[in-house]
């Protein structure tokens, strides 16, 4: 049984898979890509995201700067990766890496991989999850919202104001249909406001 | 102990060989550049994958 046995040995004793480990990561978080087995890139993937998780926590996180200082061996790519990679991944949510495979070595017919630092920008896929946990809070805080709009009661004014508003909610609809994917992010701000004067008529 | 009675043919002894052949490479098509190239990995051709460019050309040919 594999239970709770987690990650590849590489053959190599633990302080060999270490140090191996620790170049690597230095090693692309200098270079931005290279090129090395399957099994060392699939490693050596945790192990960078890790590194700049710690880099999005701030230049002035002296915690994370020390945190970082344990793996990396070079001064210099822990300031890169302080100044420079944190505030570049800043917006995505994870997966600053991506590994692709290449043709099979030539004498030992290895797998290899190019391992590299994801360069394009955040796209809606990649917001995914983190979408969704996002709509799931602001639905919680609708629906707690909600409760305390029910208690005032309404003047006309507000009718008035609800019909209009509504009208706008409308149009809106619309174009929230006719928008492709990436712009549907723009519009969901929108999606409660249509929801919200109905509530205020009962 | 079971010990074979006479010595098989040369002939018996390819004929059950026929059946030992190296396996045909599956290959498929670089969508960028047309040349075949491996499933599931970049094209060593022409150096992408997915229509992303992952090693630079000029870097290839000095390979
Ligand atoms: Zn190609």
């Amino acid at each position: 049984m594999r239970h709770r046995h987690k990650g590849r040995k590489l053959n190599r004793t633990t302080s060999h898979r270490k140090a191996l480990l620790r170049n690597m990561v230095t090693a692309l978080l200098d270079l931005e890509q290279i090129e090395t087995t399957d099994a060392k890139a699939k490693e050596l993937r945790s192990i960078t995201e890790r590194m700049i998780t710690l880099g999005k926590r701030g230049e002035d996180d002296l915690s994370a700067r020390r945190q970082a200082l344990r793996v990396i061996r070079s001064k210099k790519i822990v300031a890169k990766l302080f100044n420079e990679l944190g505030p570049r991944y800043a917006d995505r949510p994870g997966g600053y890496t991506r590994i692709v495979k290449v043709e099979n070595r030539r004498g030992d017919g290895a797998h290899l991989s190019i391992i590299a630092m994801v360069k394009e920008p955040v796209t809606f896929k990649d917001m995914k999850h983190k979408r969704a946990m996002l709509e799931e809070e602001a639905k919680l805080r609708e629906a707690s919202e909600r409760k305390v709009e029910e208690e005032p009661v309404e003047t006309p004014e507000d009718v008035e104001a609800v019909e209009v508003e509504e009208a706008a909610a409308e149009e809106a609809a619309v174009e929230e249909a006719t928008a492709d994917k990436g712009e549907a992010v723009a519009d969901e701000p929108e999606a409660p406001a249509d929801e919200k004067p109905e509530k205020k008529e009962d | 102990m079971a010990v074979p009675k006479r010595k098989s043919s040369k002939t018996r002894g390819r004929k059950r060989r026929t059946h030992e052949k190296a396996a045909r490479p599956s290959l498929s098509v670089c969508p960028s550049c047309g040349e075949a190239k491996l499933p599931h990995r970049m094209c060593p051709h022409c150096g992408t994958y997915n229509g992303r460019e992952i090693v630079a050309e000029e870097k290839k040919e000095n390979e």
